[in-house]
């Protein structure tokens, strides 16, 4: 094959593209169409609870018009790590989204659900048998974490997903993948090199992101034995050799080394050329396959229960000593928690000041305050939900009438824009987990079911 | 002296998952990205200086390829963690805005 072309229709399913860009698209004659579903970049919540970070709404929406599409080409719609976090709670409710469509629509499709939630029995055997590495600045992976840890996944490569598109699969809904092997997995399937088919899957994983105007829409991909040409189907947006290089460094700890389950895929020699103004060549990767297949673990542990408030100050005499305000803010959430019978070791309290250090905490190098207003956001993480209710419900009343030298606003130094004013968060998650494994294939940790819908 | 925010098309940072974070610093035109690099004044050092972190942990890399620079290091509270500021790691950009480049001639 000299040309396999790919459609991606977003840069997360439920973020929405243009329907008229699908419509477009298709016209383009693509070979499959598809849409990542989700990533760690959300945060550790979304894994831990089962949730999706998407809406179940707006995902409903973008799955409708491309599984109708897809039906009616007759060509594969893939949907990488479903449900945002790849789970096995985030693929069912995929999967359900999927079946509630086909049922309004009179669609019927084989169907592939690849699992990549990993049971602790499994990894601990893969401790044992001393196939786990440790990633940044993890520890060696132990039973024990993997045990007290809520949910883990594996991030499957390319592999599963072809198999699954061998068996006939025309919807294939994956757990956790790595973002390009949706893309990468009916390419090289197809007769495609390995690296145009990473590459192009690098540039289809989020969506209309290497074009400008850059937002949530389609993106096309051509994949040829020795580039790809990334072309966006609305015509409101281009594809520029700026737009592609700015993508090219997305996400990435190295712009030119990015390592993928088989191998990895080398960017140093790449070329971006425009060939015309709305479409880009890029040619020069090369793809070296691993001596080791490895897969990513992500997993999270549950660290608490959060609960916050968030008000603001708008009184100059208080700005002027804030610091000295919030330390002894600090000192009498310590002393009243103390009294209704919550030691400080059961909760962690921090209080974010916006318009002084918000956004950067430790790294903001400016430290004058020039702000005639400032926000805060009080986050305290308890033992219990009742705990953190409870802190965070005593540093709210602080906040507000706490006293302080030269105080003129005797009625309450903070607003509060909101009623109830302190917000219940739930279990708090923290990444626990993020190492990699070598299993013996690229298929044992992802099991694929397959059904008539 | 011109600064990083007068003469980049970009500047921008990232989560390169939840324990770094990246920064990139890209150029429109090839030959002011040369420039820039001949100057030296973007390198690991720079970046640990900035971020208060260990040169070490610095990884710097230039690409000529699209004509930009990127650092990666590891973020300040891993994302999501409690005292995290920036889940997505996005809004970290901003002490590289006004850091001032040798140009012995100022761009078009």
């Amino acid at each position: 094959m000299n040309e396999y072309r790919m459609l991606s229709t977003s840069g997360i399913l439920g973020y929405g593209y243009a329907e008229e860009s699908l419509k477009i698209g298709m016209t383009w004659e693509p070979h499959v169409i598809g849409c990542d579903g989700g990533s760690t970049d959300p945060g550790p919540y979304y894994l831990g609870a089962g949730k999706s970070f998407t809406s179940r709404l707006s995902v409903k929406r973008d799955l409708r018009l491309m599984l109708l599409a897809a039906v009616a080409a007759r060509i594969p719609c893939i949907i990488g790590t479903s449900g945002g976090a790849g789970g096995e709670p985030h693929l069912q409710d995929t999967a359900a989204i999927v079946r509630e469509i086909a049922r309004e629509e009179g669609l019927s499709f084989r169907m592939a659900l690849i699992h990549a939630e990993q049971s602790a029995e499994t990894l601990i055997h893969y401790i044992d048998a001393g196939t786990t590495r440790p990633l940044a600045r993890m520890k060696p992976l132990d039973a024990e974490t993997v045990r007290r840890a809520e949910r883990i996944v594996g991030m499957m490569g390319p592999e599963p997903i072809a198999r699954a598109l061998d068996q006939g699969a025309q919807v294939i809904l994956a757990g956790r993948s790595s973002d390009p092997a949706q893309w990468a997995a009916p390419a090289i399937r197809a007769g495609l090199p390995p690296a145009p088919s990473w590459y192009a899957g690098k540039m289809l994983e989020c969506g209309a992101e290497p074009t400008v105007p850059k937002e949530p829409d389609n993106i096309f991909l051509r994949v040829r034995p020795d580039h790809i040409i990334c072309e966006p189907p609305n015509p409101i947006r281009r594809s520029t050799p700026l737009a592609v290089a700015n993508f090219a460094l997305h996400e990435n700890s190295s712009p030119i080394h990015h390592t993928e389950p088989g191998g990895m895929l080398d960017t140093t020699d790449c070329v971006f050329e425009a060939v015309s103004d709305r479409a880009v060549k890029i040619s020069g990767m090369t793809w070296t396959p691993a001596e080791t297949y490895t897969v990513k673990l992500e997993g999270v542990e549950r660290a608490g229960y959060r609960a916050i408030t968030i008000c603001g100050t708008r009184d100059p005499v208080l700005i002027s000593q804030i610091d000295d305000y919030l330390e002894t803010h600090r000192s009498k959430i310590a002393i009243k928690a103390a009294a209704f019978g919550v030691p400080a070791s059961d909760y962690t309290m921090v209080v974010r000041t916006y318009g002084k250090n918000g956004v950067m905490a430790g790294w903001e190098p400016e430290t004058e305050i020039r702000s005639h207003e400032l926000g805060f956001v009080i986050e305290v993480v308890g033992k219990t939900q009742d705990i953190a209710n409870a802190v965070v419900a005593m540093a709210r009343t602080s906040m507000l009438h706490a006293d302080f030298p030269g105080r003129l606003c005797k009625e309450g130094n903070m607003a509060f824009p909101f009623s109830p004013s302190d917000i219940e968060l739930g279990p708090m998650f923290r990444f626990s987990v993020f190492h990699v494994v070598a299993p013996r294939d690229p298929y044992e940790m992802f099991p694929i079911e397959y059904e008539t819908v | 002296m011109p600064r990083i925010k007068d003469i980049a098309q970009i500047c921008k940072s990232k989560n390169a998952g939840p324990f770094m974070v990246t920064i990139d610093v890209l150029f429109e035109d090839p030959h002011l990205y040369r420039q820039v690099k001949a100057t030296g004044v973007l390198n690991a050092a720079l970046f640990a200086k900035l971020y208060g972190v260990a040169e070490a942990d610095v990884l710097f890399t230039p690409y000529d390829a699209a004509s930009a620079f990127k650092a990666t290091l590891p973020r300040l509270v891993p994302a999501g963690d409690i005292g995290d500021t920036d889940v997505y790691g996005a809004q970290q950009h901003a002490p590289l805005l006004d850091v001032e480049i040798p140009l012995n001639t100022l761009p078009r």
